[in-house]
Parts: structure tokens; C-alpha cells; sequence
């Protein structure tokens, strides 16, 4: 059976249309939720990503408020804008949710990550791993003979750049936070 | 006021605080304490059934037929597993219900101790929401509060896992009314700017239609009540999901009649004409867009949803309405009345003329036999000899016999149809019937079931006949998976796999065996007194009327295919389904 020749936008209310103005590119969003700190808050949060098939790039979770309870998980997250909007309101519909915000469109705020990374080496390739370190304000928080251990904070760039540098002189381990992040202002 | 008592008690008091009369369950040993303190009162009717599922989906059958929330109460473990497939039915359909499970004491949660289950993490994303009770003081407020979410916004089915020995522990009891309020508060009110932009949308369109659904029915009746006066006012056609049948009555001038894949020729070639489509409390299903990219190419979309994430969800909609649809359909009708009423009176007679010529296509037409009793046929008659009861209630199973039920027969009323629409779960009709009959005792109760379905929760005539309900099991009995049979035809060649009801027992020697009525019909002659007779029984009745084996259910839309290349009776179906097509359900 020959398909309906309805070319994308091809009509002003066409819902093909409609949906094209939304976009169709990948976009990443920071979204940060505050949620009720009880028993398998984060087992719903992480369930929707799950079963309705949305990404998640990074996630951090903690109590924010001990005496009302309240936790805030922020969550990286990529899709089409048309699925950014469905989970918004899908996290919306959860019960304990609060709040849901989308730092990414409402505004400029801060991202913070904080990673440590094991590197060992000798010689030149451990003064070096220092020099970098210090470039990137990066702090030692332990050593050995064999390795250091560094300890770095900064937007997830920033850190995935301090790693990238860190690989050949003898990167080891690397243990990330995932981001943290509020609206300025 | 606020006192001591035990878990169990606080339970049971509990409900009776929350107006609860009726709890479908079925005992085990993680319930024992609430059922003794069920023993000892005479407040809440408990119904036994014959298994969890069937409690459920009973439960949904009370829900849906009377507006309040379905209780059901079933043990850890197995009783707790046995339910989900009727906590996914109800999260589908939006039926508020409130499931309690027993579950092991809570020093024995994780230790994989006899019928454990983590019914919590199971029933996770097939509830709205649940909860694992773990201190006794805090029973009673998570039981009120459960009340509060399954009835709040949109309805669906929450759990309460209450552990054994929470049941026995002794602890304060907190009535609803001293409960702090929650924090889930879904808004009722729509947003005036959008509201404003439908009027002007109402007032101007030349082509419009409503596309209704089951949200109006859990609006309320007052929702179908402003839905009638908006349809009457305006000269709108209007037609309705599966779900929504019954808010505006079958026999009302502007009823297009159902729409969607099994769907009235008029009422889809509207949707896919319109210039307005007013989506009020449906959900865009899959069912009823058919293909996405030529879903109503040249209309304007409203949604009025309660429901933010079922907006734009699979369809861009231009008006977007988040709110209750009684209150939203209020507002929508006095700006519209205070603005002048006005309407593009003109175009829309002449939009009626374009529907009157999809009408006398007349697609519900089939080729009627003097031999064999088509499908078609029983449900023609079972409407004409019991649409003059009032107090008539349709349940259904799933499959062919469910579309043509909801083609055939008609509904003036909103709560009198119960469906599984949205999970499609063979088994529900019955046990439904069951609660739809304990709400409503004197109703006439009708199941229009099929063989294979019925099979699935027969074991629920026990319930049927311990507690004398009157139901009557229509079983239009082709010995096939029609359904299954008919993408079979239509998709895979013609190779029936599987399709067909082997070696199914003699429905009227079932019924003698469970102490029912039992009445067989073959031959069309006898199908009025047939139908007559099984009115006329007081007690639950199985009706197996053998029916036309190889019966196909148009109209139909092919999958993958648009709302204008619906399949009519007799049409030629070899290829209607592409391979892109095929690859959806």
C-alpha cells in the first residue's frame, strides 16, 4: 500500500510540522530535582530513565535539608528536545519529587565535579604530572614512592581535560563525582 | 483524636475512615493479624476470591463503575506477585485503586525467607506510587496518603506493603483528617491564556472535532455533564477513545461513535479532515493515531489533560490545557457564553454534510447469515433486548469481541463500560463483572467475553456463585484467538499458529459444575430466546453462543497506516500491512 505522500511541513498545522520545529538534534540538559529523602526515591528516578529508554550521562544524589529531608539528585541527561520536555514532566509525576528544574535553559549556573586520579610514573613524568596539577589547581591528597593521587574540582570539561592530560604520564584509576549544579544568581 | 491500637486494627480502621465498604482479597500467612481484625468487624465487606489477579481486577471492575477507589488486600509473596498484572491494567487505564500486601517482618526482609518477595521494587513502575511501611506510627498516615494519591490528579493504582510484624506492633493511630497534607498536589485549574486561545479556536474552526477519552470519565460526572452542554452548544461532532465511551451518550445527535483502529469510518476520517481537533482526556494512543507522520496532517490540536506528561508526549499539540477537565470545560464555557457564543455555524452544517456522506458509508455493515450467528449479529440483538435497562453495566475481555462490543453497543452513560484499553489483558472482563455486580447489586451486569479470554479467570465463578452474584457471561464462542487470528490472516500468510481453542470444555456442564446456569446457542432462531432467557435467570449465567469462526472485526486501520486508509468489511486484505507496518503490535 503506497505510503501518504505528506512531505515534513508540507502543512502550517501539521503535526509532523510542528514536531520538526522542536528539533531533532541530541542536546545534553542539567537537570536538578528535589525530591522527599525516602526509601527508593532514587530506585524511581533512575526506574523512568530505565524503563521509558532516556539517557543518563552523570548522577549525584545527596540529603540537602536533614531536617525536612529533602535531597537533591542532579542529573545529566541527553535527548531530542521533545524527549528532555517528556522527562521533565515524566519526573514531574513522581510523587516525591518537589521540584524539577532544567538549569540548562533556565539561565546561567554553575557545574561542579570533583575527581581523583591515581597516576604513577618516575622521573620526569611524575615532576611533570606535578607541573599539571598545580596548572589545574589540581591538590595531591595522597602519595606513594610509585604514585600520586590528585584531586581535582571544576566544570566536567576541566576535569576531562586534567585526565586526558594525565594518560600518558601514567594514569591509573580515575574515580568521578558526577556533577553538582546550581542556578547563579 | 488519636489512639493506640495495633498495626492490623489501624488498617482496618483505616479504610473504614477513608469510607471503604468493599476489599477484595484473598488470605495468607503475612495477612493473618488484618484479616482477624476483618473477622471482628461488620463495617467493610470483604469479597474472597479465587486468586490475586482476579481480586485486582475486581477491584477495578468496583473503581470504574462507581468513581471511589478499589481496595484489595492479599498476602506477601506470590499473593503480592499474582497482582501485578491488574496493577499494570489500572496504571494503564488510570482506575484508582489501593492494593495492601502483607509482607515478612521486617527483620526478615532480605533474608529470602518464606514468600518473600521485594514487592516494593516489583511493583515500582506498576504503581503511582508505593510504599514499604516500616514503623507502626507511621501506618496510618502512609494509608490515607495512599488514599490521597490514588485518587488525586490522575488516578492510577498506589501499594501499601505492610510487614507482619507492624501488624502485630502497637502504635498510635492518626485519622485522616489530622494527617498533615501532602505535598503532591496536582493543579486543577487551567492556565486562562491557553484557555482563551481554545475559545477563539472554537469560535473560528470550520472543521472540529472532540476527540474525548477516559480522563472525563475520571473527571467525574460532572465533567461529562459540561462535556454535553459544550457538544449541545456548539453543534460540534464529537467521538471518544475506547476508554471514554458513555460521557457523551451513543444516542446523542453529535456521537461519531468510537474512533481508532476498530474505529467508525466517520468518526477517524474526521480526525483526519478536522481543522480543530479538541483532545479532551485521552492520551494518543497508538490505537487511535495510527501512523504519527499523517495523524490530522491540516489540524489545530488542544490536549485538556490533568497529566503534564501526556502532553506532547507523542503528538505536538498548539494548545496545550494542564488541568482538571471539569474545571478546565467550565472555564472553557463561560468565556465562550460571555464572549457571545459564537460559532462558524455555517461551515460546521457543512461540515456536518461531509460527515453525513462518511456515515452512509454505513461501515459497520457485515454479511449476516441464517445459518451460523455472526458476532456481529449476538451483539446487535444483546443491545436490543437490554438497551432499555438503565442500569446496565458492560465489562469486556479482550479481542475481537471487545470491539465490536464497543461498536454495537451504546452507552448513554459515563461508568457503565469497563474495558482493559490500554494493557489489553485477556482475563480482566470476568473478575471485573464480579466487582461491577458487588458495587451495583440489582444492576443487570453483562460480560461480553470471548472463549479464550474467559478461560483465563474462570476460576472466579466460585466468587460468582459464593456470593450469588447475577452476572451474566457472554461468550461469543468462535474456538479461535480471533484477534490473533485475524493479524494472522491479514499479516503472516494465513498461518494460524497457535490460534485456535483446543480442546475447550462444555460451557454449559462447566456452569452445572459451579452450580450456575449454563445455556448453549448455535442457530441464529433461537439467539432472542436464548438472550431472554439468560435475562431472566437470577444468578450468574455462562451464555456460550457459538458464533461464526473466521469472522474479521472491521472497519480496521492497518497498522502503520493513517486514519483515511481504514480497512472496510469485504474489502480486500491481502497486503494491507506493510512491512513497516508489521513491525508494531
Amino acid at each position: 500500500m503506497s505510503a501518504l505522500k505528506i512531505k515534513k511541513g508540507s502543512s502550517k498545522h501539521s503535526a509532523y510540522d510542528l514536531r520538526s520545529s522542536f528539533g531533532d538534534e541530541i542536546q545534553t540538559h542539567t537537570l536538578t530535582i528535589l525530591v522527599d529523602n525516602e526509601a527508593g526515591v532514587l530506585a524511581r528516578v533512575i526506574g523512568l530513565f530505565s524503563g521509558r529508554g532516556y539517557n543518563i550521562d552523570s548522577l549525584t544524589v545527596a540529603e540537602v535539608d536533614h531536617e525536612g529531608h529533602l535531597s537533591r539528585i542532579t542529573i545529566v541527561t541527553t535527548g531530542t528536545p521533545q524527549v528532555i520536555e517528556q522527562i521533565k514532566a515524566q519526573l514531574g509525576r513522581i510523587v516525591p519529587v518537589h521540584e524539577v528544574h532544567d538549569l540548562t535553559v533556565e539561565g546561567p549556573h554553575v557545574e561542579r565535579e570533583l575527581a581523583l586520579l591515581k597516576v604513577g610514573g618516575k622521573g620526569e613524568k611524575r615532576v611533570e604530572a606535578l607541573r599539571l596539577a598545580d596548572i589545574f589547581r589540581a591538590n595531591v591528597v595522597d602519595s606513594t614512592l610509585d604514585n600520586f593521587t590528585f584531586q581535582i574540582t571544576g566544570a566536567p570539561e576541566k576535569v576531562d581535560a586534567f585526565a586526558e592530560l594525565m594518560r600518558p604520564l601514567g594514569l591509573i584509576e580515575i574515580a568521578r563525582t558526577g556533577v553538582a549544579a546550581l542556578s547563579r544568581g | 483524636m488519636t489512639s493506640q491500637m495495633t498495626g492490623a486494627k489501624m488498617v482496618v480502621q483505616a479504610l473504614i475512615d477513608q469510607g471503604v465498604d468493599t476489599v477484595f482479597g484473598y488470605p495468607g500467612g503475612a495477612v493473618l493479624p488484618i484479616y482477624d481484625e476483618i473477622f471482628k468487624q461488620n463495617e467493610i465487606r470483604h469479597i474472597l476470591v479465587r486468586h490475586e489477579q482476579g481480586a485486582v481486577h475486581a477491584a477495578e471492575g468496583y473503581a470504574r463503575s462507581t468513581g471511589k477507589p478499589g481496595v484489595v488486600l492479599v498476602t506477601s509473596g506470590p499473593g503480592a506477585t499474582n497482582a501485578v498484572t491488574g496493577l499494570t491494567d489500572a496504571l494503564m487505564d488510570s482506575i484508582p485503586l489501593v492494593v495492601l500486601t502483607g509482607q515478612v517482618p521486617t527483620f526478615m526482609i532480605g533474608s529470602d525467607a518464606f514468600q518473600e518477595a521485594d514487592t516494593v521494587g516489583i511493583t515500582r513502575p506498576c504503581t503511582k506510587h508505593n510504599w514499604l511501611v516500616k514503623e507502626t506510627d507511621r501506618l496510618a498516615p502512609i494509608l490515607h496518603e495512599a488514599f490521597h494519591v490514588a485518587k488525586s490528579g490522575r488516578p492510577g493504582p498506589v501499594l501499601v506493603d505492610i510487614p507482619k510484624d507492624i501488624q502485630f506492633a502497637s502504635g498510635k493511630y492518626v485519622p485522616s483528617k489530622k494527617v498533615p497534607t501532602s505535598q503532591y498536589r496536582p493543579k486543577l485549574k487551567g492556565d486562562i491564556e491557553q484557555i482563551t486561545k481554545l475559545v477563539e479556536a472554537i469560535e473560528k474552526s470550520e472543521k472540529p472535532v472532540l476527540y474525548t477519552g477516559g480522563g472525563v470519565i475520571n473527571s467525574g460526572n460532572g465533567a461529562s455533564q459540561l462535556l454535553r452542554e459544550l457538544v449541545k452548544s456548539t453543534n460540534f461532532p464529537i467521538t471518544s477513545t475506547l476508554m471514554g465511551l458513555g460521557c457523551y451518550p451513543a444516542s446523542g445527535n453529535n456521537w461519531l461513535g468510537m474512533l481508532g483502529m476498530h474505529g467508525l469510518y466517520e468518526a477517524n476520517m474526521a480526525m483526519h479532515d478536522c481543522d480543530l481537533m479538541i483532545n479532551i482526556g485521552a492520551r494518543f494512543d497508538d490505537r487511535i493515531t495510527g501512523r504519527l507522520d499523517a495523524f490530522s496532517p491540516n489540524s489545530k490540536k488542544a490536549h485538556i489533560d490533568i497529566d503534564p506528561s501526556s502532553i506532547n508526549k507523542v503528538i505536538h499539540v498548539d494548545i496545550p490545557i494542564i488541568g482538571d477537565i471539569a474545571h478546565v470545560l467550565d472555564d472553557v464555557l463561560n468565556m465562550w457564553k460571555a464572549r457571545g457564543r459564537k460559532t462558524n455555524s455555517v461551515a460546521i452544517d457543512k461540515w456536518w454534510g461531509q460527515i453525513d456522506e462518511w456515515r452512509s458509508v454505513k461501515c459497520l455493515n457485515y454479511k449476516n447469515s441464517a445459518k451460523t450467528i455472526k458476532p456481529q449479529y449476538a451483539l446487535e440483538r444483546l443491545e436490543q433486548l437490554t438497551r432499555n435497562r438503565s442500569d446496565r453495566f458492560i465489562c469486556t475481555e479482550v479481542g475481537q469481541h471487545q470491539m465490536w462490543a464497543a461498536q454495537f453497543l451504546g452507552f448513554e452513560e459515563p461508568n457503565q463500560w469497563m474495558t482493559s484499553g490500554g494493557l489489553g489483558t485477556m482475563g480482566y472482563g470476568f473478575p471485573a463483572s464480579i466487582g461491577v455486580q458487588i458495587a451495583h447489586p440489582n444492576a443487570l451486569v453483562i460480560n461480553v467475553a470471548g472463549e479464550a479470554s474467559w478461560l483465563m479467570n474462570m476460576q472466579e465463578m466460585g466468587t460468582a456463585i459464593q456470593y450469588k452474584l447475577p452476572v451474566k457471561q457472554f461468550i461469543l464462542n468462535n474456538e479461535r484467538l480471533g484477534m490473533v487470528r485475524q493479524w494472522q490472516e491479514l499479516l503472516h500468510g494465513e498461518r494460524y499458529s497457535h490460534s485456535w481453542s483446543d480442546a475447550l470444555p462444555d460451557f454449559v456442564k462447566l456452569a452445572d459444575a459451579f452450580g450456575a446456569k449454563g445455556i448453549m446457542v448455535s442457530d441464529p432462531a433461537d439467539l432472542d430466546d436464548a438472550i431472554l432467557e439468560m435475562l431472566s435467570y437470577d444468578g450468574p449465567v455462562l451464555f456460550d453462543c457459538l458464533v461464526e469462526k473466521h469472522e474479521n472485526c472491521f472497519p480496521m486501520i492497518p497498522s502503520g497506516e493513517p486514519h483515511n486508509k481504514m480497512l472496510l468489511g469485504e474489502a480486500k486484505t491481502d497486503d494491507a500491512i506493510g512491512s513497516s507496518g508489521a513491525v508494531l503490535v
